[in-house]
């Protein structure tokens, strides 16, 4: 009991003084947030390897069956979007055909890169399948985390008859194929994604307002520019023109890229398997100066605050009488009971550059395979279901899954029907169709640089000349794609 | 029963611990400790270890590089004005929330009906994730159909773009910082004041010393050390903070709100450069670190002075 007593003593001696626990609590704080990147990061083994795992499409043989995987459980991640309201609508019928058991989860897009990106960095086999844009094939393809799809798709024992692969819009497959090198266009490589719908970048306007005061949608850049300034002054109770502009490359992509397109400029010059930034070009110059001024002059303020949400979310509560932004993201608006300018919103394809170009950018949700996955067979049946034209069809005729990525079912009489609803709305889908392709040099530093670019247009609208800008965007940027 | 029976174990008494079970007590006692140091010091060292590669998804097999990621951030003007965003986001807020702080535990210790609603309802901004809340507070702001802006326009101040300029980005995050952490400032100095003891109040009134006197003589030196507490966790806070920025800014307009935090977390998950992120993320650590002991000393010397001769 003796020597019980002198522990419990010797134990109660043992109090560290307050300053030495704060001392120690400052130490313990500070490793916490060192830590916080550090576990989320991975093994050298998690993001490398790039070898794929499970089986491959060639271990496929024999006729093709839908019930091959039955019983069988897959995990999907997805994004929360009106597309992906309208798969799980229709997930039973995948189930019912194919005996597979789907699980998923669904995050905003706020944070569903962030997660695809540390889920995938991991190494493991967490997700099967998962919803991804084609910006992304060129960050997550070349550390090997994508299943290449050429395989599978040329595999008749693995493909069903009907797919029919060519239905598929030619821009939209060639969006998800890369070969990887820098310097190669898109269109070349391995098939790193399925595209399953996507939106096309176009101006939408408030009709009424246009016709009350005898306008008609500009058909030049000039002519944007002073349509935005006059609806500015005239249309009562809005601004002029909604565009994106929060310090993201997500401001870059939509109407920014298809207007600096059209007019002929680019982002970078290929030399063989090397890029020269040309945002420092004259065209690029002049186009930043014509289009940040209309941004300042006619844009909504705190315009370094928008997303695709506040623009169309401006244009649906009639606060922008116009926007350039994804066609989708205006349609949605336009929807009875959706928003006050329900009914009233219509579309066009936007200003011609010079030559009468109607280039335009555009996003393509996309559905893509962890090359880790250990259900890759299973997996590959729900893709070429979700991107199949009983699917799409169903979910584009008695869903919102509209920009269909199939011809078949852009040109089917019950979804135009449907659309023509839509003042302008196929209308001006059939003039950008053929000219909407992703309009951006492929590189794996897409979101670094396009982040930066997206930096720099904030500068600018804030004052800083476009020329002094954009020479130091070209030149920081040079470093980055070398 | 004999005196020299064996007594019998009576019910509820403690039996003998045995030698073993007694030895493999102090290990037991420190096993979740010790399981927790190394929870956190794994993924730091890795993390340090990474620092000196060139790891990213681009180059999933890196090269050792020593510190050339070191040498690459601390040359870099983009580093140099990312530190100097954070200092004073970290000054700004812990400076205004300390003043802030003080000045409400002194109003509420007096006790009257007022302040003890007052203090409960104090830690409601606690109570919300500091992302929630800036949501919040950025959607109040907004210039067009923000709730600031409409209660100003009879004033004729509406209309203003509270994050479209560095300074109005940088001021409107120290706001919400201030909203949200400014009551553990407060609770802290409140819990302090109610633990000074009343016998120097008590005779300073006996010698009719008036309330600035007594403030700057009695109360303030003996607070000292509670206020330095609630200064090393916010600056040590603030010096890490993320969820404000990104959730207000995502670092704009340009890069003027590119603080360390963001910086790093965009390095390593938007672009996937794991290292050079890694690298941030240590340095934010160093920074905070050495700070916290600079701190702890000033501390360590005003409880000394609180405590007298």
């Amino acid at each position: 009991m003796e020597e019980q007593r002198s522990l419990d003593e010797a134990a109660l001696s043992a109090q560290i003084s307050r300053a030495q626990f704060l001392k120690k609590m400052g130490m313990g704080a500070a490793a916490l947030s060192g830590a916080q990147l550090l576990a989320s990061c991975g093994a050298f083994g998690g993001a490398g390897g790039g070898a794929s795992s499970g089986q491959g499409a060639n271990d496929i043989s024999g006729p093709f069956d839908w019930q091959r995987e039955k019983g069988k459980t897959i995990s999907l991640l997805l994004n929360k979007h009106p597309y992906t309201d309208a798969l799980l609508a229709d997930l039973n019928s995948f189930k019912e055909k194919t005996g597979i058991n789907v699980e998923h989860d669904i995050f905003p897009e706020e944070n569903y890169f962030d997660k695809v990106t540390l889920d995938l960095s991991s190494g493991q086999a967490n997700y099967d399948a998962f919803m991804l844009g084609a910006y992304m094939v060129w960050q997550y393809g070349p550390p090997g985390w994508l299943e290449d799809l050429n395989p599978w798709i040329e595999n008749k024992s693995a493909t069903n008859s009907d797919y029919d692969w060519e239905d598929l819009l030619p821009n939209l497959r060639a969006a998800d194929q890369w070969s990887f090198h820098v310097g190669d266009p898109l269109g070349t490589g391995g098939q790193w994604a399925l595209p399953w719908g996507f939106e096309t970048n176009t101006i939408a306007y408030q009709s009424d307002v246009f016709d009350k005061l005898g306008l008609k949608p500009a058909e030049t850049l000039d002519e944007l520019v002073d349509l935005a300034a006059t609806l500015n002054d005239k249309a009562e109770g809005m601004y002029g023109i909604a565009v994106r502009g929060t310090r993201s490359w997500a401001t870059i992509h939509p109407g920014f890229m298809t207007m600096y397109s059209r007019m002929g400029a680019k982002d970078y010059e290929v030399q063989g398997d090397s890029l020269t930034p040309a945002m420092d070009s004259e065209t690029s110059i002049a186009f930043h100066d014509k289009w940040m001024k209309m941004v300042r002059d006619s844009g909504p303020p705190s315009w370094t605050q928008y997303t695709w949400y506040q623009v169309s979310s401006d244009l649906g509560a009639r606060k922008a009488a116009m926007i350039f932004d994804a066609d989708i993201a205006s349609y949605f608006q336009n929807q009875p009971g959706a928003a006050p300018a329900a009914g009233k919103i219509a579309w066009h394809p936007g200003p011609k550059g010079p030559g009468g170009s109607l280039a335009t950018n555009l996003w393509v949700w996309s559905l893509g395979m962890n090359a880790k996955s250990t259900n890759k067979s299973a997996a590959w049946l729900f893709l070429q279901w979700a991107t199949g034209k009983e699917h799409l069809r169903k979910a584009a005729v008695e869903a919102d899954h509209v920009d269909p990525v199939r011809k078949s079912i852009a040109e089917d009489p019950a979804f135009k029907d449907r659309m023509a609803k839509n003042k302008g709305y196929l209308d001006t889908f059939n003039q950008v169709i053929d000219s909407t392709a992703i309009q951006f040099t492929p590189q794996p530093k897409f979101f670094d640089t396009t982040t930066s670019w997206a930096a720099n247009l904030q500068d600018i609208y804030r004052g800083a000349d476009a020329k002094g800008a954009l020479d130091g965007l070209a030149s920081d940027l040079k470093s980055k794609v070398a | 029963m004999s005196a020299t029976a064996a007594p019998e174990q009576k019910k509820g008494q403690v039996s003998a611990v045995s030698p073993r079970r007694r030895a493999l007590r102090p290990y037991l006692l420190v096993l979740p400790s010790l399981l927790l140091t190394i929870g956190i010091l794994y993924p730091f060292g890795l993390g340090v270890f990474y620092t000196f590669f060139d790891y990213a998804a681009t180059k999933p097999n890196p090269d050792f590089i020593g510190f050339q990621n070191y040498v690459s951030i601390f040359t870099s003007s983009d580093f140099w004005q990312s530190a100097w965003v954070t200092l004073r986001y970290a000054v700004g807020a812990t400076l205004v929330e300390t003043v802030l702080g003080v000045g409400i535990a002194l109003l509420l210790f007096r006790g009257s009906a007022a302040g003890r609603v007052l203090e409960k309802v104090l830690i409601v901004p606690l109570m919300i994730a500091p992302v929630i809340a800036t949501i919040m507070w950025s959607l109040m702001l907004q210039p067009s159909v923000g709730v600031i802006n409409y209660l100003l326009g009879p004033f004729g101040l509406g209309g203003v773009e509270w994050t479209d300029s560095p300074r109005g980005a940088l001021l409107s995050a120290i706001f919400i910082d201030v909203w949200i952490f400014t009551p553990f400032v407060a609770l802290l100095a409140l819990a302090g004041l109610r633990s000074l003891p009343r016998d120097p109040f008590e005779a300073a009134a006996v010698d009719g010393a008036g309330y600035w006197f007594t403030f700057r003589k009695l109360t303030l030196p003996m607070l000292w050390p509670y206020i330095l507490v609630a200064v090393i966790f916010r600056f040590m806070d603030s010096l890490k903070m993320f969820d404000v920025i990104y959730a207000l800014t995502r670092g704009g307009p340009g890069d003027s709100m590119m603080v360390l935090q963001v910086r790093g977390y965009q390095e390593a998950i938007l672009y996937t450069n794991f290292s050079v992120g890694l690298t941030y993320t240590i340095v934010i650590w160093a920074a905070v670190f050495i700070a916290t002991r600079l701190l702890v000393g000033i501390f360590g010397r005003a409880q000394a002075r609180a405590a007298g001769p």
